[in-house]
């Protein structure tokens, strides 16, 4: 038996379970119940434009704050002494092992009207503040869910440069700021677009994490998906229509990004 | 500047860990208040012992990853044997769709899988509940075997399996002695990897479980829901430290590996 018919038994799974169940993504979409060709529910996503947009832009924020927060993190990780520096990255990745959804909880419990954060506020005096169900509270969920995963791939490419060059770059002229923008930053390129993608495509395609902290009033694409499948509003193919779009906004932003990226890493 | 960059890495534990230990404070709380702490007492503990509904839901979990790890690591490693004769153009477009899973949205795969689930759903007897969340399980864990696996194959020396059957291993007999050796490493992470992603599956798995097998991600989704119990968390202290002594473990093994192999620790 040659060993390329190994495969076998995958192939055809992957035919089954992971090509067929997407090509019905693109066939409900563009179908009525009754099976006629319909743009209607292509269309109709164009309804949700502002949910659209209100994922995008939140997503974007979650996505910015994550890298300005991750970058130094995995930067003193990458320069910390070698035998500390796995303890160091087991703590830091830690919390990403405890179901998402207790993370998120969490947060709902100390964001809440009665939750620990006012009751602290009040104590010292202050005003309760609404945090709980804000778009604030969505992107803050965000940043707490996604930071450990801008700053893996961050670290995995700073570890490997070498310190000789930053004194090679301080020999050449460089100050710090330059020798962040000019040496540390292009050497991280690859670290950063692949942090941003695994930020972002959880982000802009959540459905709890607006649900758990973004109150009926902060919808966003995962919601609207969501619904069409199990909620109400059940309508299987505008569901796959928005699906459809979702996967296609995805895409472009990673096409973008693999501009940026030299090994075309992201999309293998 | 080294102070500075220390302080800035325990605000970011702290960001990272407030909250969790919050959470662990308060499953001590007498009260079911999550800002006032009235007392201690361990009843959270005793009624989430008592919930049969976490107790069956935690067992579907850990039966559901076991098998689906287990089938996907055999599934994954003899697909990496297979894509690895395979020549370019086919082999490009297998790794492709191998990805799909990865590169999608969580919720996007859910949704696809349920598309395809109620269609068999309508026309033959499956019915959404183990199989189908098996199933499930089964094909988002697959692509993380093969990735694990492929780059072993790379890293071997392709002649090291025509050399043991030139010294007169039969083929099988050389890929046991040979080729399984260079990339265990690779299907047993693969395997771990699997089988902790099949624990932690909230997403794909709430679009396919339906209301017969539920997972203990879709009980606690319903649990936070409905009202903040301290139950929950109970139940995240104790998942916490399953998670803390879990990792403690794996450091010290892979620690004392490393020193085996002489290569001093990480």
């Amino acid at each position: 038996m040659k060993p390329k018919y190994f495969s076998a038994p995958y192939l055809v799974w992957m035919i089954v379970f992971i090509l067929v169940p997407l090509l019905m993504i693109a066939y409900f979409a563009f179908t009525t119940d009754g099976g006629a060709f319909t743009i209607k529910h292509v269309s109709d996503v164009g309804q949700y434009a502002n949910i659209f947009v209100r994922s995008i832009w939140l997503s974007l924020i979650a996505t910015a704050i994550c890298l300005v927060v991750a970058y130094p993190v995995a930067f003193i990780l990458s320069r910390m002494e070698k035998h500390k520096q796995g303890t160091m990255l087991m703590i830091v990745m830690l919390p990403m092992w405890m179901n998402f959804l207790l993370r998120t909880y969490a947060w709902m419990t100390l964001l809440g009207n009665n939750g620990l954060i006012n009751h602290l506020l009040g104590m010292i005096g202050f005003e309760p503040l609404k945090m709980i169900n804000t778009s604030g509270a969505v992107v803050l969920g965000m940043v707490y869910n996604y930071l450990p995963f801008m700053i893996l791939p961050l670290y995995s490419v700073m570890v490997k440069i070498d310190n000789s060059l930053f004194e090679a770059a301080s020999d050449l002229g460089c100050n710090s700021a330059s020798t962040l923008f000019r040496v540390v930053v292009p050497l991280s390129m690859p670290g950063i677009t692949s942090g941003i993608t695994m930020v972002f495509v959880p982000a802009i395609s959540t459905f709890i994490i607006s649900r758990m902290l973004g109150g009926g009033s902060n919808l966003l694409i995962g919601d609207l998906i969501e619904m069409q499948f199990l909620g109400n509003a059940y309508n299987p193919h505008l569901g796959a229509a928005i699906s459809l779009v979702l996967m296609v906004i995805i895409l472009v932003i990673m096409t973008v990004m693999n501009q940026f990226d030299p090994d075309d890493q992201v999309l293998m | 500047m080294k102070k500075l960059g220390k302080l800035y890495l325990v605000l970011v534990m702290l960001f990272l860990y407030a909250p969790i230990f919050v959470l662990i404070v308060f499953s001590f709380n007498e009260s079911k208040s999550s800002s006032v702490f009235t007392g201690f007492t361990l009843d959270w503990y005793k009624r989430l012992f008592n919930n049969r509904l976490i107790i069956s839901s935690l067992v579907n979990t850990i039966i559901i990853a076991v098998a689906a790890s287990i089938i996907s690591t055999a599934l994954g490693t003899l697909a990496a044997i297979g894509i690895n004769s395979m020549r370019k153009v086919p082999r490009a477009v297998v790794m492709n769709v191998t990805n799909m899973p990865i590169i999608n949205p969580e919720i996007v795969t859910g949704v696809s899988l349920m598309l395809l689930f109620s269609f068999f759903a309508a026309r033959m007897t499956l019915e959404f509940g183990f199989v189908t969340l098996l199933i499930a399980h089964i094909t988002f864990d697959v692509p993380y075997v093969i990735l694990n696996v492929m780059p072993k194959f790379n890293q071997m020396d392709p002649h090291l399996y025509e050399a043991a059957q030139d010294l007169g291993c039969s083929p099988f007999k050389a890929f046991r002695k040979v080729v399984l050796p260079e990339i265990m490493p690779g299907v047993i992470s693969g395997f771990l990897m699997s089988f902790t992603y099949s624990l932690d599956d909230f997403v794909i798995s709430y679009f396919t479980s339906g209301s017969t097998s539920q997972t203990l991600p879709i009980t606690i989704y319903s649990m936070t829901r409905r009202k903040v119990s301290p139950e929950i968390n109970a139940l995240s202290t104790l998942i916490f430290i399953t998670v803390v002594i879990v990792l403690i473990v794996k450091n010290f093994v892979e620690n004392k590996a490393a020193k085996k192999a002489g290569t001093g620790g990480r």
